[in-house]
């Protein structure tokens, strides 16, 4: 079936979507509850996982005209998703909407050093506690790459949702240019290049952003998003530790689980079988306090992050019309000016003029964009908080009766 | 005070002269304990010898029926080299105040008769209170006893105690019983920088939860104490619970657990640093002596795991607290009504949890890791007494040798010098005394110890059982809560339009 395999290690771990396993994760809009439009459908249906990157294949469904086919599937690497994103950014055109975040950059570093560090501790160890671990640690390698499959699977569709973007030419080159892209990462001047960019934006955005809007809707929507933007930071950290700290109790159980097994086996009294039992017991309960972190992660976790990062894309948009907005003014009174000067009049006309043109064209599309975002954003949590109960619950329910049934086993026993 | 043999200087291939019948010079001023012999020297006795040996023994027909030696066919691996330190008298027999006359004897009888009295009682510590103030502060402890056996003077004492008097009672049980074989529970550790935050007078959480930790400790060690049949009818175990005033202890230092031990310990170190291979005829010491060892190594195994659970689960209720407190801001953001509520709620049942992972953590803590502890512990004197019955088969081997060596120079003594001939008599019946009582002291405490290994196995089994039970049921509790928690959460998410 679809699977990717990662070759390090000389090892093989496959890798792959939906193969039947106990998964509360479907591939599609994780965090974005999108109507999907029957004439653009695109989804990834395939990742492979290699030494330093990983090949995603984009699997395209449409009935317009543009494309030669009706169904077509291209492999695409993580640069070639930020190009694209970078070029809706700096394309003028599309000022006055929210940019779909972009994806995170796939991350196994911390994940590859836990397995090379387990191969090397080998020897110091049992046979099973080595399988354990390794077992364990391919589960989370495995589940970060879905992740990362998601996320970029997320940011397309939220393109072909939007109904400008999804009519993007380098979008579609993007969905259906079967060749490699020859997008290269950037090098160190582009790099730096950006760094100063961004400081210079951040100015600036203090700048703009002081600017007293006289639009009551807009002026709210700054002051909310600011707020907001710095709760969901908090709130993603947060949950973050909460769930890293949830994950090394569960570990501790594994260590314990086992400790009683062998206490279980040595004594040859009574009480072994208790020691066996609960042994036991504790595997089976581990897992289970594995997966409530896991699904925190995805539910809670990734929720949040998400949004921390569409927060980030609207809080730009509202940079970038705060900026035609101060633009507009200063071509006011350029214009006001030229006017009393009586020099260079039309020239100012026109300037002023292209800057009412863009400043109200972002204006109205920005409103309505931060109107879908609040809808998108209440779906998209509601949905999560909504799943995350439920799963909580399936997990607690589960958990306790594995308990009551050791316990009915143990008491009976005494 | 008694004196130990001493051993004959060794040729220079490494054997007793015994064997070769060479010199035998009385190395009168030579001080085994100074002795610098570091190398284990195995001697291995010709069967001639062992022969002998049983010969003499058979002299004294009691002593040869108390002996759990080997039978003479078997060589003896013997150890030379520095003994240990010479116990104070009081270590060699129970020491007792005057008005209870106990022997060896009487200690068996008291096991034969078993307690006719139902075993009902119980002991609370309670209500810490802080006494005096700064450096000679200390916590005063409620001790409540409430029985129906006829030992104590009426059904319900209360007294107050400190942990000194704690320390001083576990003194004088260590000293009157270990060395006989007795598996005297320990007492709490004591722990300098805990009793400071607390007379210093901090009152915050990590004070509050060593006084906690320490009351859960002297109480499971006064139920411990009291749940050994021959400790609950020490006088001195009696007094302490019943008695209103106490004699302050001092020098608790040398009188704690941790000292006894430590010197009880030292010795034994002593005594394996020599490797005293005893010959076990008794396979059952062996064998027990193994699983022991195999359990401590366990039993630290998981206590540690415990402990980094226990860690564990405290900072993931903080990170919890944390999380909570974050999404009710995040909530209060939020201008969407519905979903502002669904989040502010999140916060709280996030908050509920919080308190769960904390108790759980409790949990954790004092039902297991604590058992876990007190276990450790607990083997550490099943060590202590084994090394002590290792220790007095090495005396009574001693002192074998030295009557052998006192005969063989009576022998040669006989018709020159009279007096001398009446000396060396009086000194071998002297020997021949101490021979006996040291086949009679180990025959005793391997008796002893066979005993109180099967009342800790049971006690043991027991612990755990109950321990493991209340544990589970925790756990259940805990998930029963969080079930209800998100019970009531779901509908506010789902209301969310």
């Amino acid at each position: 079936g679809r699977g990717g395999r990662d070759g390090m290690n000389g090892s093989e771990v496959w890798m792959g979507l939906g193969f039947g396993r106990d998964m509360s994760w479907t591939p599609r809009a994780v965090n974005v509850d999108l109507q999907t439009d029957a004439t653009l459908q695109v989804d990834i249906s395939d990742a492979l996982s290699e030494r330093d990157k990983v090949k995603f294949t984009v699997h395209t469904k449409s009935t317009l005209p543009n494309f030669k086919q009706n169904e077509f599937s291209v492999v695409r690497q993580h640069e070639e998703f930020i190009w694209l994103h970078d070029s809706f950014v700096e394309n003028e055109d599309y000022a006055g909407y929210i940019i779909p975040p972009a994806p995170p950059r796939p991350d196994f570093d911390a994940s590859r050093e836990k397995l090379q560090k387990l191969g090397e501790g080998e020897g110091s160890m049992t046979k099973e506690e080595f399988t354990k671990m390794k077992q364990e640690l391919e589960a989370e390698y495995l589940a970060i790459f879905k992740k990362t499959v998601a996320m970029h699977e997320v940011f397309l569709c939220r393109v072909a949702a939007h109904p400008v973007l999804k009519k993007d030419l380098n979008f579609h080159v993007f969905l259906e240019y079967n060749q490699d892209l020859s997008v290269r990462g950037k090098n160190k001047k582009e790099k730096l290049e950006d760094f100063f960019k961004n400081v210079v934006k951040s100015a600036d955005g203090v700048l703009v952003a002081g600017v007293k809007d006289v639009d009551d809707f807009f002026e709210h929507e700054k002051t909310f998003l600011l707020e907001y933007h710095n709760r969901v930071k908090d709130a993603s950290l947060k949950s973050d530790k909460m769930i890293r700290s949830h994950k090394n109790a569960a570990d501790d159980i594994n260590r314990i689980s086992s400790s009683l097994y062998t206490l279980g086996t040595q004594d040859s009294t009574d009480v072994c079988k208790f020691f066996l039992k609960v042994s036991e017991l504790l595997e089976k309960t581990r897992k289970i306090e594995a997966r409530v972190a896991a699904d925190e992660d995805l539910k809670l976790a990734d929720l949040l992050k998400y949004y921390l990062r569409e927060s980030q894309a609207a809080k730009d948009l509202l940079y970038r019309r705060g900026r035609a907005l101060v633009d507009y003014e200063n071509a006011n009174k350029a214009l006001d000016k030229a006017r009393s000067k009586n020099k260079d009049v039309l020239q100012a006309e026109t300037g002023q003029q292209l800057c009412c043109h863009k400043f109200e064209k972002i204006s109205e599309s920005a409103k309505q964009e931060l109107v879908d975002f609040k809808t998108r954003r209440v779906a998209a949590f509601r949905k999560n908080l909504v799943e995350l109960a439920e799963l909580e619950l399936k997990h607690a329910k589960g958990h306790l009766q594995l308990l009551q049934s050791c316990l009915g086993i143990l008491k009976g026993d005494t | 005070v008694c004196v130990w043999g001493q051993a004959e200087p060794l040729n220079s291939n490494g054997q007793n002269s015994l064997l070769e019948e060479e010199e035998e010079e009385e190395e009168e001023g030579e001080d085994l304990f100074t002795g610098s012999l570091s190398v284990p020297l195995v001697l291995s006795l010709s069967r001639s010898l062992s022969l002998s040996l049983s010969l003499s023994l058979s002299l004294f027909p009691s002593a040869t029926e108390e002996v759990s030696l080997d039978s003479p066919e078997r060589d003896v691996l013997l150890s030379d080299g520095p003994s240990p330190v010479t116990p104070p008298a009081s270590l060699i027999s129970p020491h007792l105040p005057h008005n209870h006359l106990y022997t060896h004897c009487s200690f068996d009888e008291m096991e034969e008769e078993d307690t006719p009295d139902l075993f009902d009682i119980s002991i609370l510590v309670s209500d810490p209170e802080k006494v005096g103030e700064g450096m000679n502060a200390y916590m005063a402890y409620k001790v409540t006893t409430q029985t129906s056996m006829s030992l104590f003077k009426s059904p319900q004492a209360t007294v107050r105690r400190r942990f000194s008097d704690f320390l001083g009672l576990h003194g004088k049980l260590a000293t009157r019983y270990l060395h006989v074989g007795y598996l005297v529970p320990p007492a709490p550790e004591k722990s300098i920088v805990g009793m400071t935050k607390v007379k210093v007078g901090k009152d915050d959480s990590s004070s509050n939860e060593f006084v906690e930790k320490r009351r859960a400790a002297l109480e499971r060690y006064l139920m411990r104490t009291a749940k050994h049949p021959v400790l609950l009818k020490d006088p001195d175990l009696l007094t302490f619970l019943e008695c209103s005033e106490l004699p302050r202890a001092l020098s608790t230092q040398a009188l704690s657990g941790a000292g006894i031990l430590r010197m009880v310990n030292k010795a034994a170190d002593a005594v394996n640093k020599m490797t005293i291979k005893m010959t076990e005829s008794d396979t059952w010491f062996e064998e027990k002596q193994q699983k022991f060892e195999n359990l401590d190594i366990q039993l630290r195994k998981l206590h540690c795991s415990l402990d980094s659970l226990v860690c564990h689960r405290k900072e993931l209720s903080v990170n919890t607290a944390l999380f909570a407190k974050s999404a009710a801001m995040l909530g209060n953001s939020e201008d969407h009504t519905a979903l502002s509520r669904a989040l502010s709620q999140l916060a709280e049942v996030e908050e509920k949890v919080e308190q769960l992972h904390q108790d759980q953590a409790g949990a954790d803590f004092y039902l297991l890791a604590e058992l876990l502890a007190d276990y450790i512990r607990l083997i550490g004197s099943v060590k202590g007494v084994f090394d002590q019955r290792v220790r007095l088969w090495q005396r009574l081997q001693d002192s074998l040798l030295l009557l052998q060596k006192k005969r063989d120079a009576e022998a040669k003594l006989h018709a020159n010098k009279p007096e001398k001939l009446q000396q060396a008599r009086d000194d071998i019946r002297e020997l021949e005394g101490k021979v006996q009582q040291g086949e009679r002291d180990f025959e005793q405490i391997s008796k002893t110890i066979r005993k109180e290994l099967f009342r800790f196995e049971k006690e043991r089994v027991t612990d755990f059982k109950e321990v493991i039970i209340k544990y589970l049921e925790s756990l259940v509790q805990t998930q029963q809560q969080l079930i209800k928690y998100w019970e009531a959460f779901l509908p506010e998410a789902k209301a969310i339009s």
